[in-house]
């Protein structure tokens, strides 16, 4: 070898060396600042970051553990994974008293749902059994998935809809006093395995429809199992799931299910699905996040809806959308979305997908790209609900994720057996007889939860340890909700076979808020799919009215905008679901603004 | 006798088809074919430009380190296939693995070299490396490609005919009988069903391991009974990998059973031609 040979090899050495421990070099980058943001005590991360968290469940009143359901036998050697939803939660003020209400749905055999009525005076008190919410869950019926409220008879009151993995449930809301069950009369279907349900009004006649996605197949008795080929024929391509269902609202107390008539045909795995008027067009677009596939985006012509999303973006790559919800994250005055998926070091990397419009599309062009790893929100282990929402009040859309799947040996990984069998063909990995059994292991359990904050320049940090989050059960369903009228939002976890957390919001004094309770005349009463455009200090930030979002969730009705200190605001810009625009000068702030559908 | 020489050779000349193929090139074309129909008919891929930046990069360093080392600028055929492997088994949000795992797998063949010989496929050097070291950030390609069972007979069908007819259809087939007899007994051992455990054979990553990977010209040994026995070897250690839980067993039994293979037979030739004849 001559000389020069003998340097080129020795550069190459160094170079190869220099490569092999670059992930090395970076993983403790990482580390080191992972750390660094996740040591603070409560005054500290208050001053740091504007907000900290105290769980304050128990003191208030709240004593609520989810219990899982006992499926059929045959199921037993991986039950912990397939019963492995149910926690659900959502917010409702059912008495219009004016403070928020938590109804937590439980889904053990037998088990009851729990309705929190805030008391006014820091407490809450389960009056589900009083009202008629409690006892839903039994073999014969199905037990709950998830709770949607929504006002569909228009007469002030918010009805709930309780989806199962059973027959669904419509309860009328009797004057905020107890609530009679109206599903008979409805016309819904007698079982559904669903997972997510949104209430939201397609057509724009006035009256809210109702959307309801299927997980497992509707011809699938979890309890009675004909044969335990009911897994998804693919990890990433299934398509063997629930059907879909839109239940158009005849406004006479029963509906009529119009999904397949007007374009939603898909029998994917759905676990979530949020709506909004994306394009701008004055018409509600559905987002589906799927279980072992693409997510789905349907675009609303008004009478009809087309599936787009391989062209807009979000419907290519496979993963295992768990929860959908909207943000504006960078104050445009546009929605991105916020879906989430499985990490696990060493065996799945899919990342969650933070899908923003990209630059120079819109209307039917529009198109999305995901930014969940440029803006740092993207590895947040098996992930589950997430919603958007300014935690610290500092003008920027923050983001509240939970996880974790099952929690039960901490010494042993049911990872491995895991990855072998979704690697397999349809016969092998839909057949539960095939999948090994999880004898008490855990699959990504006592994961740690993320608090990303917005810095509003396009990045989030997560802060979730430093500022109070540290519980690692195994979260499933999180709402955004000022559970005390104070002007900031606290957060209501749901977790799986695990306490209802509620963490009580302490945010920077300085920074001001505002917000908005809108009820529609000519639109439906609840005022979903209602949008609010806040222009202030040079900024606008737009949020709607949903009809649930996140996983098996739905936050508070009203829309809470954080402003930052020394806000000026301009105007607020309002866009009813019937198409009706009203403008508020000025409006007040650091105060709930109560605006009503103008004629 | 010359005439009757002379037709025979224009008789060969006229059946002479006017467009052969080089051997060396029904590898690569495999294995776009693969990756073409696996992305256009399930979107397999992360993202084309991620893959592309694997193939590129390993396509650059291999002219450049070629050049600098050899003299010549090389054929690109086995740089190729090192790169859309490498596009292909990765799975990042990230782009850097992707250029990263190409860089290592690339420079491995220069660096790593024992009498002239590279000890270590290269993509399986640099996937056992990276998936080891860059967990977080990368995992690999453990799904399917759709659950059709036609478009998977047609790989392998295709994929045998191919290695078969590069002569390595010996070191595949004793791979696969081996998988087979080691998943009925880990089956027998930790008592999961036996399809669980043949399930990752019928996935996309074995397809690339057994008619890519294990039968390398470059990194196996030299002797057709050699070979077997080496593919039989990685199945063994494959077996205790997996009865260790390890989830890239195959990657990690070949990391260390090839280059052990290799490393003894060149030991034993250097041995053999020290001795007096």
């Amino acid at each position: 070898m001559t000389g020069g040979k003998r340097i080129a090899k020795l550069i190459l050495i160094i170079l190869f060396v220099g490569l092999i421990a670059t992930p090395v070099v970076l993983r403790r980058l990482y580390a080191h600042r992972e750390k660094s943001l996740s040591t603070a005590d409560a005054q500290s991360a208050l001053n740091r970051y504007g907000v900290h968290f105290d769980e304050v469940s128990k003191a208030i009143g709240i004593n609520f553990t989810h219990q899982a359901p006992t499926l059929d036998h045959k199921l037993d050697h991986i039950m912990p994974q397939v019963a492995s939803m149910g926690a659900a939660v959502s917010i409702v003020d059912f008495d219009r008293d004016g403070w928020p209400d938590i109804y937590a749905t439980n889904s053990g055999e037998g088990s009851k749902n729990a309705l929190f009525k805030n008391q006014q005076n820091g407490s809450f008190k389960d009056v589900a059994g009083e009202v008629g919410l409690a006892d839903v869950n039994q073999v014969s019926t199905g037990v709950s998935m998830g709770a949607v409220w929504g006002d569909y008879d228009n007469d002030g009151y918010e009805d709930l809809f309780l989806y199962k993995w059973g027959r669904p449930e419509l309860f009328h809301n009797d004057g905020g006093k107890s609530f009679t069950r109206v599903t008979d009369k409805a016309g819904f279907p007698s079982w559904v395995n669903a997972n997510t349900a949104i209430w939201f009004d397609y057509d724009a006649d006035g009256k809210l429809d109702l959307f309801l996605g299927g997980y497992y197949s509707e011809d699938v008795d979890l309890w009675h199992l004909k044969n335990t080929r009911m897994m998804p024929e693919s990890f990433e391509y299934a398509q063997n799931g629930g059907r879909k269902f839109l239940f158009h609202n005849l406004g006479n107390g029963s509906f009529e299910e119009v999904s397949q008539a007007i374009g939603i045909n898909t029998k994917r795995w759905a676990l979530a699905a949020v709506v909004a008027d994306l394009r701008g067009s004055g018409h509600p677009d559905l987002f589906i996040a799927n279980d072992y596939g693409i997510s789905e985006l349907y675009f609303n012509d008004g009478k009809q809806f087309r599936e787009v999303g391989k062209q807009a973006g979000v419907g290519f790559s496979p993963k295992s959308g768990m929860n959908a919800a909207v943000g504006d994250v960078l104050n445009d005055g546009r929605y991105s979305i916020y879906v989430s998926n499985i990490s696990e070091e060493g065996v799945l990397i899919q990342g969650n997908n933070l899908w923003l419009p990209k630059e120079g599309t819109a209307g039917d062009k529009l198109q999305y790209e995901n930014l969940a790893r440029d803006m740092d929100v993207e590895i947040g282990g098996w992930s589950f609900g997430a919603q958007f929402g300014d935690l610290n009040n500092d003008g920027n859309q923050d983001l509240y994720l939970v996880n974790g799947y099952v929690s039960a040996d901490r010494n042993k990984n049911y990872w491995y057996d895991f990855s072998k069998i979704t690697g397999g063909n349809s016969t092998i990995i839909s057949d539960a007889a095939n999948w090994p059994a999880m004898e008490g292991r855990s699959l990504s359990g006592y994961q740690q939860k993320r608090v990303w904050l917005n810095d509003g320049s396009g990045k989030f940090v997560n802060v979730a340890t430093a500022v109070g989050a540290g519980d690692n059960y195994d979260g499933r369903s999180v709402a955004l909700v000022d559970l005390w009228n104070r002007g900031v939002l606290d957060v209501v976890v749901a977790n799986q076979k695990g306490p209802l957390l509620v963490y009580k919001n302490t945010s920077a004094a300085e920074n001001k808020w505002i917000d908005f309770e809108l009820e529609g005349s000519g639109s439906n009463r609840s005022a979903i799919g209602a949008e609010v455009k806040l222009f202030w200090n040079g900024k606008k930030q737009v949020q709607t009215v949903t009809g649930g979002s996140g996983f098996c969730a739905q936050n508070q009705r009203r829309l809470h905008f954080g402003l930052g200190k020394n806000p000026q605001v301009e105007k607020a810009e309002i866009r009813w679901p019937s198409g009706r625009t009203q403008i508020i000068e000025r409006p007040v702030i650091g105060q709930v603004n109560k605006v009503k559908e103008s004629a | 006798m010359s005439e009757t020489t002379s037709n025979t050779v224009a008789a060969v000349e006229l059946r002479k088809p006017r467009f052969r193929l080089d051997n060396r090139y029904i590898a690569p074309l495999f294995i776009t074919f693969i990756l073409l129909v696996g992305h256009l008919s399930y979107g397999i891929l992360e993202s084309y430009w991620k893959t592309g930046l694997s193939i590129v990069t390993a396509l650059v360093i291999e002219l450049i380190l070629g050049r600098i080392f050899f003299g010549k600028w090389l054929n690109l055929a086995s740089a190729y296939i090192t790169g859309i492997s490498v596009g292909i088994l990765v799975r990042s949000p990230a782009a850097w693995p992707y250029a990263l795992c190409s860089a290592i797998s690339i420079m491995s063949k220069y660096v790593l070299r024992v009498k002239g010989r590279h000890i270590w496929n290269p993509s399986n050097f640099g996937l056992s490396v990276s998936f080891f070291l860059a967990a977080d950030t990368m995992a690999g390609l453990s799904i399917q490609w759709g659950n059709y069972k036609a478009p998977l007979i047609v790989i392998w069908v295709l994929g045998s005919i191919i290695i078969y007819r590069a002569r390595r259809f010996h070191i595949s087939a004793t791979y696969v009988v081996s998988f087979f007899v080691f998943a009925f007994l880990r089956s027998w051992i930790t008592g999961d069903p036996w399809a669980s455990e043949i399930a990752p054979i019928t996935g996309p990553m074995y397809q690339l391991f057994v008619f890519f990977m294990i039968t390398d010209p470059k990194t196996t040994v030299k002797s057709k009974l050699g070979q077997c026995v080496v593919a039989f070897l990685v199945a063994f250690a494959e077996f205790i990998f997996r009865l260790m839980q390890v989830v890239y067993a195959p990657f990690y039994a070949l990391f260390f059973v090839g280059p052990t293979a290799n490393l003894i037979e060149i030991w034993w030739e250097a041995r053999r031609k020290q001795q007096p004849i």
